[in-house]
């Protein structure tokens, strides 16, 4: 009996009996269906992640001030705060060869007002770097004016949303508005870009860095972004930030540096861990629609006692009897995946219409590990009822009960 | 070709023992008719069970073609079934959703002859047995009468030395018996060995050779 010949044989058992067929390919798909869906929601939300941290800039090195220690310093038991980042400290930095360029930063928050509204802003501090560090793009205009840094001049760039709020649709740039208490000139506007990472850039006024140490009255940075040159730089970049920071504060390593691939790298790893968990729940729908295929085959064991008497008496070895069997368990669940796979591409891209930001797109591995489930449960629990049907007494399964 | 030498044959009921047969020795020649009656539960159903290798006896040996078959495996015994042994039933037990040419074929496929030869012996057995045009039609589809041919074209389409009917007109009117029972018997006047059960006298004593059982024995063999 040759493969061919086993298949035709199965397909026609299972078309002998339609609704118990459909309702198991039916179990069988919805179960594929989940494992399908569910990974490309998780794998959707990763991709959607990695997408906003790489919109946060490139190739990233970002130095914040302060160190977060677990052993004993004794700088903290002797009252000492860390040292400031400044200004020139930021600027040193970019005599490193792995690093390309950098944008320092100072955050605070001021009253902005033009001759009719006012608005309480986030202010944020930077220089000319910023705009390709960070990938924004404008609007209208132009962004902070290149040259010294240390240079406090009296222009400022309006994110997408302020613009509006205080201008409506009037013409911004060349205004005057006045953040705090001091007055600047609009210079530009941002292209809207929406939200990244919690920075919403659309709600942003940015102004020189000298200018926004003198409003906040400190002389300290929030961050430096360092920007390294290609992507084998990083870890030199944020090396030489390390050393030369240090230098500058006497020896000294009180600054913390992070690059954004070590931050990309731990999302992506929680966000894995959790596609691969809810991956994990949909299976267990796999195992019961196996186990539902367990049951129905049982049952078809029992109902076509007489047939397997018959083949037995007309010369089907039991090894025959089990591959008649397996091969029926195995077009069902083959079936079941092939239906479940259509199902599951289907809602991926229903759900895509529905949430547009998510990449959605089953990951490959995921595909490919329901599929092979479906097969191998739905095998396996055939296992059981293919080995009860080839050991039936073929005198007994003969006889009109 | 068939030899059976004190076969003992005991079935467990609860905890009763039952004998269905006791110290049978029997000898079945190359092409005899033979014919196997008795009341019921006499054994006679045991018997040609366990001629058909669908049955093991407790004890006592049985040469089929000379070769101990009784120590045989599952598998081997099958293969012996296939090639040597065609049943006909009482109940046809054809397969309700197969066509009557597919019905045929099964023993065919089960053997793993090709498609093509499978086709040209089904289609002959279907013209031989006078089931032209029925091919296709599936069992619920026939009569009585067309259902055994199909049942005895199956028993035959491997050309088995041995046809075992069980009651094989138990279930037909008495025109299509005859019918059947001219089928069988053109078999076995072309020398395959025709061993048949029933309790129909009129039917039993056309064989050449009549055994009656009685309680799991043989109490008479009787030839013409």
């Amino acid at each position: 009996m040759n493969l061919a010949d086993v298949l035709r044989f199965s397909f026609a058992s299972l078309a002998g009996a339609r609704t118990r067929t459909l309702l198991m390919v039916l179990a069988m798909s919805i179960g594929v269906a989940a494992v399908v869906v569910l990974t490309s929601l998780g794998e959707g939300a990763r991709g959607y992640v990695v997408g906003q941290f790489s919109s946060l800039g490139t190739n990233l090195v970002i130095v914040f001030p302060g160190r977060s220690e677990t052993t004993g310093n004794p700088g903290m038991l002797l009252g000492e705060t860390p040292r400031d980042l400044t200004l020139d400290d930021a600027l040193t930095l970019t005599r490193s060869r792995a690093i390309r360029r950098i944008a320092p930063l100072t955050v605070g928050s001021a009253l902005v007002t033009t001759h009719r509204r006012n608005r309480e802003t986030p202010v944020l501090g930077s220089t000319a770097e910023m705009l390709e560090i960070r990938h924004m793009s404008m609007g209208q205009g132009r962004f902070l004016p290149g040259g010294d840094p240390r240079q406090a001049t009296p222009v400022c760039v309006l994110g997408a949303k302020v613009k509006a709020e205080l201008f409506g649709t009037r013409q911004a740039v060349g205004e005057w508005l006045r953040i705090g208490d001091r007055r600047f000139r609009v210079i530009g506007v941002l292209a809207s870009q929406g939200q990244s990472m919690g920075f919403d850039t659309d709600e942003l006024v940015i102004i020189p860095v000298a200018s926004a140490q003198i409003l906040f009255n400190t002389s300290s940075l929030f961050r430096i972004l360092v920007e390294a040159r290609s992507r084998e730089d990083i870890a030199r970049a944020r090396s030489d930030t390390e050393e030369i920071l240090a230098k500058r504060h006497d020896g000294e390593r009180d600054v913390t540096v992070i690059t954004q691939d070590a931050v990309l790298a731990t999302f992506d790893r929680i966000l894995r861990a959790l596609t691969l968990a809810v991956a994990g729940i949909a299976a267990i729908s796999l195992a019961v629609a196996g186990i539902l295929i367990m049951n129905v085959m049982l049952i078809a064991v029992s109902q076509r006692r007489q047939e397997i008497g018959l083949l037995k008496a007309i010369g089907a070895a039991p090894a025959q009897i089990r591959a008649l069997f397996f091969a029926e368990a195995a077009v069902l669940s083959s079936a079941g995946a092939m239906a479940g796979l259509v199902l599951g591409m289907a809602g991926s891209y229903i759900v895509g219409r529905i949430y547009p930001v998510l990449p959605l797109m089953p990951p490959w591995w995921a595909v490919v590990a329901a599929f092979g489930t479906a097969l191998v449960t739905g095998i396996l629990f055939s296992v059981a009822p293919a080995r009860r049907a080839s050991r039936l007494d073929p005198v007994e399964s003969l006889a009109r009960h | 070709m068939i030899r059976l030498e004190g076969i003992q044959r005991v079935f467990q009921v609860g905890d009763q023992e039952v004998r269905a047969l006791r110290d049978i020795n029997l000898s079945i020649g190359a092409g005899e008719y033979l014919s196997l009656m008795g009341p019921s539960g006499s054994g006679k159903s045991t018997l040609l069970n366990l001629i058909g290798l669908l049955d093991r006896p407790s004890a006592g040996l049985y040469r089929l073609d000379e070769r101990d078959v009784t120590g045989l495996s599952d598998e081997e015994q099958a293969q012996v079934r296939r090639e040597k042994i065609g049943f006909v039933f009482q109940f046809f037990h054809l397969i309700p959703r197969l066509s009557a040419a597919a019905n045929i074929e099964l023993p065919l496929l089960l053997a793993g002859v090709p498609a093509d030869q499978r086709k040209s012996r089904v289609s002959r057995l279907i013209e031989g047995f006078g089931l032209t045009g029925r091919d296709t039609h599936r069992p619920d589809q026939l009569s009585g009468g067309q259902r055994q041919r199909v049942a005895i074209a199956r028993a035959t389409v491997m050309n088995p030395a041995v046809i075992l009917a069980d009651e094989p007109t138990g279930n037909l009117d008495r025109a299509t018996g005859q019918e059947v029972m001219n089928i069988l018997e053109g078999l076995a006047a072309r020398g395959v060995t025709l061993i048949l059960v029933t309790h129909d006298p009129e039917i039993g004593n056309r064989a050449t050779r009549k055994l009656r059982m009685v309680d799991g024995k043989i109490v008479a063999d009787q030839r013409t």
